[in-house]
């Protein structure tokens, strides 16, 4: 894409005016009110029309200036890292803290250069352990420990 | 005097055995985590921050206070035995400490770091005294009107002097009101932007916000890069500084406190900008510049007592006007909101026992630091030593459980996955996450006194302009703007930040 010249700015653009344009397209249906009587659209509108003009900036920035390319570099660790805290979001309730913690810890593990599976499980056991007696039996947490089908 | 009997209630509280032994934990908690390279204070504080949810409301807010001198101060710890910043404001430490350790005084170094750091701590201390009460008298005759504009100067400040774009800043700004307002509308009772979710009928969690785009996305950049560490451990030597050594750096403590004191009152200012100008400043009273970056102990001296002094005096604008001047201070604010007390000015005549027990438990939690920090440093240089790989899956399940325990929902914990993809596209795009999390914290307060103030005023927007005191605020905030957009201030702003980056 050769017309974008400084990619950074111009991504930064696209995003705000998804999100202005998200907040008066969504926010349409709330009675704006008058400035005296302000409804609940008036300030989510005033603000999604001034991320618009921001955008606007930063587009019309991305067009003409000169700047450097979005380095994305490796996408393994975002996919594995929040993948792996999605899986622990997941399994906390139904499979409870012990197991969802050996998940999260192992999983997210392989996201390091120097990753270790045997290591990372040992890791994970004792994290474990730890977790239960100080969030479990130390802070109360509301949490299942065990998978609930067993402790029933 | 008023301040010494102030003080005096302050200490009474902050001397019981209970909130000692909270602020002990505070620093001690604060210290652990804030030594791990890569993670700093505002993470660490909304990774802990569950801890103090079942503490009295005083007992808590100095636990957060002791998590947060403990967090500051491990990080420059980590930036003089390994060069990595455990946060940014220790980046400039990294400068000298790291050099001085390389020549086998890394003992020197973080005696310096610890001393300066008490000084700077005390000192600021009296200036929180000192200044709060009459800010706090002050701003308790502001009208909605004041308010509105106030806040306007504050995100505007708070960007000004944050590096990065302007543009991208205040996007940020707005962005970060546009997620506050998600959830149920105060005044008539409407769900916004709540897509029938019911988790979201009371607004996303603060922590869901910081632990996203600062903690997650933090780990995944880190993990972009191989691990590269060089750690001093077994060369930290004694601790002890040579009289002259002392004398040497003492000059570089109090001109680093004094200008830390100033800059940390300011929006957005704080520690960060703190170190910052003391080094500079530094480097140019010194006869002899070239000694700066290969190990000068003033290096060291200057910005690790201008970013306690910062850290401590940004408790200001917090204590007397309700406002966060930076993202560490809006994660206060969330957590004073939880163990609802509306933070202003009316914090101090209503809550001294709160108010003034945070002041002085800032003065002890310095102690401790000092204590906590030179005979132990061997227990900070060991955790030093712990991988990379094995440091943050241990981190991600604190912060999930930590999510988690916000409202015992699992829905949070999916939603900072959200705002970590949110973060790491930010980073990509280099646009500053603070100012987001301010105008999240901002964004109910903001919409709430304009609609109040243009009620007041039956619709008409001149209200702003027409009181004297709005009219200033905004003034100072369109003259800030203005002082950017000028192309010889810019250069200078690009030049001052192009250290940073180096």
């Amino acid at each position: 894409m050769g017309w974008i010249r400084n990619p950074k700015d111009f991504g930064s653009g696209c995003l705000f005016a998804a999100f202005g344009v998200a907040a008066i397209a969504i926010g349409s249906s709330y009675p704006v009110g008058s400035a005296a009587r302000m409804g609940p659209g008036y300030f989510p509108r005033a603000l999604g029309l001034i991320l618009l003009a921001l955008a606007a900036i930063l587009l019309i920035r991305g067009l003409r200036t000169q700047g450097s390319r979005v380095a994305y570099g490796d996408l393994r660790p975002i996919l594995i890292v929040l993948g792996a805290v999605l899986l622990f979001g997941l399994t906390v309730l139904p499979l409870g803290l012990v197991l969802a913690t050996i998940l999260l810890i192992v999983v997210s593990s392989m996201a390091s250069h120097e990753r270790n599976l045997k290591e990372a499980l040992i890791a994970s056991i004792a994290l474990a352990i730890f977790v239960v007696l100080a969030f479990g039996y130390g802070l109360k947490l509301q949490l299942p420990i065990l998978p609930p089908m067993f402790t029933r | 005097m008023d301040l010494i009997s102030n003080l005096a209630l302050g200490l009474q509280v902050a001397f019981t055995f209970q909130n000692l032994l909270y602020c002990f934990f505070g620093v001690l908690l604060g210290t652990l985590i804030g030594v791990l390279p890569g993670i700093g204070p505002v993470p660490t504080i909304a990774m802990l921050l569950p801890i103090t949810y079942a503490l009295p409301p005083v007992s808590a807010l100095i636990m957060l206070a002791g998590i947060y001198y403990g967090a500051q101060y491990g990080g420059s710890t980590t930036a003089i035995l390994v060069n990595l910043p455990g946060e940014s404001s220790s980046v400039v430490t990294c400068l000298d400490g790291y050099q001085m350790a390389r020549r086998g005084r890394a003992g020197q170094a973080l005696a310096i770091a610890a001393i300066g750091s008490f000084i700077a701590g005390t000192f600021a201390t009296l200036v929180v005294a000192a200044f709060a009460p009459p800010l706090a008298e002050f701003a308790l005759k502001f009208g909605p009107a004041e308010y509105f504009s106030l806040m306007v100067l504050g995100l505007i400040a708070a960007v000004v002097l944050a590096s990065g774009s302007l543009v991208k800043a205040i996007g940020m700004i707005i962005l970060g009101l546009l997620l506050g307002i998600i959830g149920t509308d105060v005044n008539s009772g409407m769900q916004r932007y709540t897509f029938g979710v019911a988790e979201l009928s009371d607004g996303i969690g603060f922590v869901v916000v910081a632990m996203g785009l600062f903690g997650f996305a933090e780990i995944i950049i880190n993990l972009e890069h191989k691990e590269h560490r060089e750690v001093f451990t077994d060369k930290v030597g004694h601790l002890r500084l040579t009289w002259a050594e002392f004398k040497e750096a003492l000059p570089a403590v109090i001109r680093g406190t004094g200008l830390g004191s100033m800059l940390g009152i300011l929006p957005g200012g704080g520690a960060l900008l703190s170190a910052f100008a003391a080094y500079t400043l530094e480097k140019k009273l010194a006869k002899d510049p070239s000694k700066f970056g290969k190990g000068e102990i003033r290096g060291v001296a200057a910005p690790e007592s201008a970013n306690n002094a910062g850290a401590q005096t940004s408790f200001i604008p917090l204590l007397t006007l309700g406002i966060p001047p930076n993202a560490v201070m809006a994660l206060m604010v969330g957590a004073m909101t939880i163990h609802s007390i509306q933070p202003g000015p009316q914090v101090m005549t209503s809550n001294p026992q709160l108010f003034w027990g945070l002041i002085a438990s800032m003065w002890i939690g310095n102690v401790m630091l000092v204590v906590l920090n030179l005979p132990m440093i061997g227990i900070w240089v060991k955790l030093l030593k712990v991988p990379y790989r094995l440091l943050y899956p241990a981190i991600l399940l604190f912060c999930c459980i930590g999510v988690y325990s916000l409202q015992n929902n699992v829905f949070d914990v999916m939603l900072t996955v959200v705002f970590g993809v949110l973060g790491w596209i930010f980073v990509k795009f280099e646009c500053e996450p603070a100012p987001l999390l301010l105008g999240f914290i901002l964004g109910p307060l903001m919409e709430e006194n304009l609609r109040r103030a243009l009620l007041l005023s039956r619709g008409d927007p001149t209200v702003f302009v027409t009181r004297p005191l709005s009219l200033a605020m905004l003034a100072l905030a369109g003259f800030l703007l203005l002082i950017i957009v000028l192309p010889a201030v810019r250069k200078t702003r690009q030049e001052a930040f192009k250290e940073e980056a180096a």
